[in-house]
C-alpha cells in the first residue's frame, strides 16, 4: 500500500467522522427550533389557524405527497428552475470564458453585468408578466436572470485565475488552442465554474418561488403558498415551505456536494474554489 | 555541428523606469547530450534566456538554432521543467500528467499510458501513477514534471531551477536522480540554477552569467568523472572558481 493511499484513507476516515458530527449538530439545532415552535403553537397565544402544530403540518405534508399534488407542484417548480438554470449555463459559461479571453467582449459585457446585477430579479416580474403573460415563461426568464450573473462572473474570474504555468507547460507539450481550451482552461477554471453553478442554483431557487407567487397559475411551490393564504391553509403553507427547504438542501448538499467531491476536492483544488 | 547554438541573443523590454536590457548578446553552443548549467545571481537573465530557448519569449536580437534550424516559438523538440510545483495539472493523476504530451501527439490511450508508466519508472514513481499531484511531496511533483517533460521524447530538456524550492536533503536526492536520468536518456540539458554546488555536481560545462545587463561572463568546463563527490578537493576547487567568477561581479559593476 502506498503512502498516498494511506494518507488519503486516513483523511477520508476523519472526513466521515467530521460529517457525522456536523450532521448531529444540525439535527440538534432543528430539534430545538421545532420544540420551541411546537411550544408556541400549543400555548394558545396564537389562533391555531395561524400557527398549526407540527403533527398537523406533518399530516398535511404526507397527505399532499400521497395524493401526488405536492409532487406535481415540486416538479413544476423544479422544471422551471432546471430549465432556466440550463439556459443560464449555456449562455453564461461560454460568455464568461469569452470575456476572460477577449478584452473587447469583457469591455462590452462587464458594464452591462454591473448595471443589471444589482437589480433583484423579482423586480422584473411585473415587466415580464406584461411581456410574456402569466405562466412558465416568466418564471423561467426570472430564473435565467437570477442564475446568469453569479455564473458569468465566477466563470470569468475562474478563467483569469488559470495558472499561466499550466498554459506554458501545455503549450510546450504541443497543445494547440482547442486542446488548451478543453484540457487546461476548463478544468483549471472548474473550481470557480462549479462555485458559480452552485451560487446560481441558490439564487434561482430563491427567485423561482417569488416568481411563482406573482406570475404562475395553478402549479408550483410558490403558487401553493400564495394560493393557500386565500383559504387560511397555514398547514399547507408550512408543508410547502418544508418541501422548498428540503429540495434546496438536497441540491446544495447532495448534487453539488458530490460534484465537488468527484472533481475539485479530489484534485485538491478546493481552496481555490472557496476563495 | 553543436546541437544548440545561441548567437548574440538579446532581450530588452520597457519598464516604467526605462528600457531594461534583460539579456545582452549572449552566445554559447551546446553539444549533443551535453549537460550545460547556466549560473548567475538573480536578475542576470538566466531564466529569461532559458525562456527564450524554450520559445516562450521572443528575443529582440540574435538567433537560436537547434539542430541547425532556427527556432521560433515552442516545439516538441524541447521539454521544459519549471521551478514551481504548481506546474503539474492538479486535475490529472501523475500518469495523466506524464501522458499529456503524448496525448497532444495523438498517441492512443493504451500506448501513451504504457510509455508514461515507463517514464514514471525512470524517476522511480511508478507506484504513484494513480496519485493526484496534491497527494505528492514537492520532490515527487518535480519528478513527475521531469517525467512529463521527457515523455514525448524531446531531444532537449530545459530546466529552470527545478529543485530550488526543495529542502537541502531532497535536493541532493533529486540531483543524483537527475544525473541518472540524464545518463540513461542522453538528452541535451540546459539547466538554470543559482546554486554553484548544484552546477558543479551536474554540469559538463557551466556558463556563468552576470546581471545589469545580463551577459555571459565566462564558460567553465567541469571535467570530473561521475558520480561526483561533493566533498572532494577537486569539486570544491571548481566551486571556488565559480564563486570567484560570480563574486567579482559587484566590483565589475561599480
Amino acid at each position: 500500500m502506498s503512502i498516498a493511499a494511506l494518507t488519503s484513507e486516513g483523511a477520508e476516515r476523519k472526513e466521515r467522522s467530521d460529517r457525522f458530527r456536523s450532521t448531529w449538530r444540525a439535527a440538534a439545532t432543528l430539534i430545538v427550533v421545532a420544540a420551541i415552535y411546537e411550544a408556541f403553537a400549543r400555548s394558545g397565544m396564537f389562533p391555531p389557524a395561524l400557527l398549526p402544530t407540527l403533527p398537523k403540518i406533518f399530516n398535511t405534508l404526507v397527505a399532499s405527497l400521497l395524493d401526488g399534488s405536492m409532487l406535481v407542484h415540486a416538479a413544476s417548480t423544479l422544471y422551471r428552475v432546471l430549465f432556466g438554470l440550463g439556459l443560464a449555463i449555456v449562455v453564461a459559461i461560454p460568455l464568461g470564458i469569452l470575456m476572460a479571453r477577449f478584452k473587447p467582449i469583457e469591455h462590452f459585457v462587464l458594464p452591462l453585468a454591473s448595471a443589471l446585477m444589482p437589480i433583484p430579479s423579482l423586480a422584473w416580474v411585473p415587466v415580464f408578466i406584461l411581456w410574456f403573460g402569466l405562466g412558465n415563461t416568466v418564471a423561467i426568464v426570472i430564473v435565467f436572470y437570477a442564475a446568469t450573473f453569479p455564473m458569468l462572473l465566477n466563470t470569468w474570474s475562474g478563467v483569469r485565475a488559470v495558472n499561466p504555468l499550466w498554459l506554458r507547460a501545455a503549450g510546450a507539450m504541443g497543445a494547440a488552442e482547442t486542446a488548451l481550451f478543453w484540457k487546461v482552461i476548463i478544468p483549471g477554471a472548474s473550481p470557480f465554474i462549479i462555485t458559480g453553478v452552485r451560487q446560481a442554483f441558490l439564487r434561482a431557487w430563491i427567485a423561482v418561488v417569488g416568481a411563482e407567487m406573482l406570475a404562475a397559475s395553478d402549479w408550483g411551490l410558490g403558487w401553493v403558498i400564495y394560493d393557500a393564504k386565500e383559504f387560511l391553509n397555514t398547514d399547507l403553507m408550512m408543508a410547502s415551505l418544508i418541501v422548498i427547504g428540503a429540495i434546496g438542501f438536497v441540491f446544495e448538499r447532495l448534487v453539488f456536494g458530490s460534484i465537488e467531491k468527484a472533481t475539485v476536492a479530489r484534485w485538491g483544488m478546493v481552496r481555490a474554489a472557496k476563495k | 555541428m553543436p546541437h544548440i547554438e545561441v548567437t548574440d541573443v538579446s532581450l530588452a523590454y520597457d519598464t516604467p523606469a526605462g528600457r531594461v536590457q534583460g539579456v545582452k548578446e549572449a552566445s554559447f553552443a551546446i553539444e549533443q547530450s551535453e549537460f550545460l548549467c547556466l549560473v548567475g545571481p538573480s536578475g542576470c537573465g538566466k531564466s529569461t534566456l532559458l525562456n527564450i530557448i524554450a520559445g516562450f519569449l521572443t528575443p529582440t536580437g540574435g538567433e537560436i538554432r537547434i539542430g541547425g534550424k532556427p527556432v521560433s516559438g515552442h516545439g516538441m523538440d524541447r521539454g521544459v521543467v519549471f521551478q514551481d510545483f504548481a506546474q503539474l495539472f492538479p486535475w490529472r493523476t501523475a500518469l495523466g500528467n506524464v501522458a499529456f504530451g503524448l496525448e497532444m501527439k495523438g498517441i492512443g490511450k493504451e500506448e501513451r499510458e504504457e510509455i508514461a508508466l515507463k517514464q514514471l519508472a525512470l524517476v522511480k514513481l511508478e507506484k504513484f501513477a494513480k496519485a493526484y499531484p496534491h497527494h505528492l511531496s514537492g520532490g515527487m511533483q518535480q519528478r513527475v514534471a521531469i517525467a512529463r517533460a521527457l515523455a514525448y521524447n524531446p531531444s532537449v530538456l530545459l530546466m529552470d531551477e527545478p529543485f530550488a524550492a526543495l529542502d537541502a536533503l531532497t535536493r541532493d536526492d533529486m540531483q543524483r536522480l537527475l544525473a541518472d536520468v540524464w545518463r540513461e536518456t542522453k538528452k541535451t540539458v540546459i539547466y538554470v540554477t543559482h546554486n554553484v554546488s548544484e552546477a558543479v555536481y551536474l554540469a559538463d560545462r557551466v556558463v556563468v552569467m552576470t546581471p545589469h545587463p545580463g551577459t555571459v561572463k565566462i564558460e567553465v568546463p567541469i571535467r570530473m568523472k561521475r558520480p561526483r563527490d561533493p566533498l572532494s578537493v577537486e569539486f570544491l576547487d571548481h566551486q571556488k572558481e565559480l564563486l570567484r567568477h560570480l563574486g567579482q561581479q559587484p566590483a565589475a559593476a561599480a
